[in-house]
């Protein structure tokens, strides 16, 4: 793959939660090392698409595809895609009690070193690993140690998305409204973290519903998502036009680019 | 119903054709040695049997377990000596405990050969119940049958009828013995229907604090039967734990009383872990004598294929001051069935009783299957109790966590299927034995192995 070439593209999807369609003719191209920003509001199906794209079960998609370096995105398994370098750092991530950071984080670690052709590495590599990374999202290193997530602030929660982020090195981060319930100080430590991180060959596709975020970590590109399809796209400065004149007078336009027509 | 018919039927058997008072009979013969005082007992015991019969369905306490298979099988009971070294040493080890103080008895029989310094030691007395009733039967007397803190049951009446040895476990009172005592049943299982009835008794003196573990495995495929009774009486201030494990073969039947009266200021720490058996039945009851013990009940049932695994446990507040602490889970794969009925009982005058009850479950499959009733009866107005119970399936965003970030989904399931063990096996506080039930769990759910998920 050389620089700059094709890392996602969405082609007219359209996808279904429980019956209801969500998403209603995506398109959209991101290249490598591309930063994308998503906005739109609520219920225009910004986190559906973020977890289609993850592979979350119970979403259904009924037309379109997929492309991930070229391959269908859509056919592989969700611990498939993760091990294929996919990335989804969760709104709400999950409390899982019992099962703690390290190993978990170490297990996915060595599932995708493995896919990768690389040796799994020992617990004395990992831990440096750990150490490494926790530093750069200013995680407290006990966290690491206790149960996934389980009794952590929102905060540090966002903090533990960015951290294993580091930690396994995706080709493509899906970061959905990581900036939610967050004070400017963690936003702040996250946004730096998420920066660290940017590469040439890393693509970020950053979905918020604010504008703030923005400010923090600056997108190539910014498309809006209203009622299932991209209604606008351009430049960062357009966040700052949404900012000023919100969403509504989206909602009223017939999207401009859309190409499969739902009727 | 028709099972129902099935159990009523064999009550009949019972009594009418006289199954086991041959054996009784003969049993009885062989042990003219004995003191009156246990023929006695022992005869009682049998007529208390034979009216009872198996329990049907009727009965309360046995609703969710039909115990017609093993009403209409005809049991012997195991002979005294042809047990003896019918095990071999390679199918003990994975259950030893090192360091421990440790007994092993082969179909409920007193195996010499393959115990570990059953001497007095430190503060404790370890000795077969054979030996208990030549050597001290007024000790034997004191005890057998006294600890009863509810009803007896047909199967405890039988276990006294025809038990034949068992363990005597003594700890000196003001004693602090930090090796663990380790009663080891094997269940040898070269010849099928064979009924082992052990009995044990266990007197943590005034003061005292020690670690006492059952452990139940089978060696072997045959249709078996453990029939068991443990006696445990937990004196003034005492701290005793008490852990009981269960992995007899998939067609083993095991029936199990624990039997526990805890006096002023002392505490009981228990601990059941049920793995094995094809149909599995353990009743716990704990009764307060005194005003401020405190009781913890920690129970973990692990149920795959045909399994039936029953936990009854009733906890008697008699007395003010008293607190109890109850955490059972279950976790069922494939057509398994667990049942948790768990019984607090606040008497009358009981006042400023601190109960709390949970139970768990896990279900893995369809068709899996748990009935989780708690049971409070509460009799006194100023205490403070709770009881939860959930039955659920793993939790399908925590899974898709995991896979998320690369983990197979066998592998996803396994990890969250042990991290809801884990937590009661926690909880065990000998590093040794928690790090082995850790180690099997680890083998049951997870492909890594023993390798520590919890931190």
């Amino acid at each position: 793959m050389t620089e700059n070439s094709s890392m996602l593209e969405i082609q007219n999807l359209h996808a279904s939660v429980a019956g209801n369609e969500i998403l209603k003719g995506v398109d959209l191209t991101v290249r490598s090392g591309e930063v994308h920003a998503i906005m739109g509001p609520n219920g225009s199906g910004k986190s559906t698409l973020a977890h289609v794209l993850a592979g979350r079960p119970g979403y259904e998609v009924t037309q379109g595809r997929v492309l991930y370096k070229g391959v269908d995105l859509l056919a592989m398994t969700p611990e498939n895609r993760a091990r294929q370098g996919v990335f989804l750092a969760f709104q709400y991530p999950v409390e899982i009690p019992g099962v703690s950071n390290v190993y978990f984080l170490k297990n996915a670690l060595n599932a995708i070193r493995k896919a990768r052709g690389e040796s799994e590495l020992d617990a004395m590599d990992f831990l440096k690993i750990v150490k490494e990374k926790a530093k750069l999202v200013d995680l407290d290193e006990e966290l690491t140690k206790r149960p996934v997530n389980e009794g952590f602030s929102g905060g540090e929660k966002k903090r533990n998305e960015i951290f294993q982020m580091a930690v396994l090195e995706p080709s493509l981060a899906i970061l959905d409204e990581t900036d939610s319930g967050l004070d400017i100080d963690a936003l702040r430590i996250v946004a730096a973290g998420v920066n660290a991180l940017r590469s040439p060959e890393r693509s970020m596709l950053v979905v918020t519903h604010y504008q703030r975020l923005l400010n923090y970590i600056v997108p190539d590109f910014l498309h809006v998502l209203v009622d299932g399809r991209i209604a606008l796209s351009g430049g960062k400065e357009l966040a700052l036009e949404l900012e000023e004149r919100g969403y509504t007078w989206l909602e009223k336009e017939p999207a401009p680019a859309a190409t499969g027509a739902n009727c | 119903m028709e099972a129902m018919q099935t159990t009523e039927t064999m009550e009949k058997t019972v009594q009418e054709n006289g199954l086991y008072r041959d054996a009784f009979a003969a049993l009885e013969r062989g042990r003219r040695d004995e003191p009156a005082w246990l023929r006695r007992l022992r005869e009682e015991a049998f007529t208390r049997f034979s009216e009872l019969g198996f329990p049907s369905a009727k009965v309360e306490a046995w609703k969710y377990t039909n115990t017609a298979p093993i009403a209409e099988k005809v049991w012997t009971p195991a002979p005294r000596s042809a047990a003896r070294g019918a095990v071999s040493e390679r199918a003990l080890a994975p259950w030893r405990i090192p360091g421990a103080v440790e007994i092993v008895f082969v179909n409920g029989t007193f195996s010499e050969k393959h115990s570990r310094v059953p001497v007095a030691r430190g503060g404790v007395t370890v000795q077969s119940l054979a030996d208990l009733l030549t050597s001290s039967p007024e000790k034997a007397e004191a005890w057998i049958g006294k600890q009863t803190a509810g009803e007896v049951s047909a199967f405890a009446s039988w276990n006294t009828a025809f038990f034949v040895d068992g363990a005597y476990v003594e700890i000196v009172p003001g004693a602090v013995v930090t090796t663990p005592v380790h009663l080891l049943f094997v269940t040898a299982q070269e010849n099928a229907l064979v009924v082992s009835s052990p009995r044990v008794l266990v007197l943590a003196g005034a003061r005292s604090q020690a670690t006492v573990v059952e452990t139940y495995v089978g060696d072997g495929e045959a249709v078996s039967l453990t029939n068991a009774v443990t006696e445990i009486s937990v004196r003034e201030s005492a701290v005793l734990e008490h852990l009981k494990r269960q992995e007899e073969s998939r067609s083993a039947y095991h029936v199990h009383a624990i039997e526990t009266r805890q006096a002023r200021g002392s505490g009981f720490t228990q601990h059941n872990l049920t793995i094995g058996g094809l149909l599995a039945r353990t009743d716990l009851n704990t009764l307060f004598t005194g005003e401020g013990a405190e009781c913890t009940l920690n129970g973990l049932f692990v149920g795959s294929g045909t399994q039936h695994l029953d936990n009854h446990t009733r906890i008697d507040h008699a007395q003010p001051h008293c607190s109890s602490r109850e955490l059972y889970k279950g976790i069922l794969d494939g057509k398994a069935r667990g049942v948790f009925h768990g019984t607090i009982l606040v008497r009358k005058g009981a006042q400023k009783t601190d109960a709390m009850q949970t139970n768990k479950n896990l279900l893995l499959s369809r068709e899996a299957l748990v009935d989780s009733t708690p049971a409070l009866e509460i009799l006194a107005d100023d205490v403070k109790c709770r009881h939860g119970s959930t039955i659920g399936q793993l939790d399908a965003n925590a899974l898709f966590y995991l896979r998320s970030r690369g983990i197979d989904e066998d592998h996803a399931r396994s990890m969250l299927t042990y991290a809801f063990a884990a937590d009661v096996a926690g909880r065990i506080k000998i590093p040794a034995i928690r790090s082995q039930i850790e180690t099997l769990l680890g083998l049951r759910f997870s492909q890594t192995g023993s390798e520590e998920i919890s931190s």
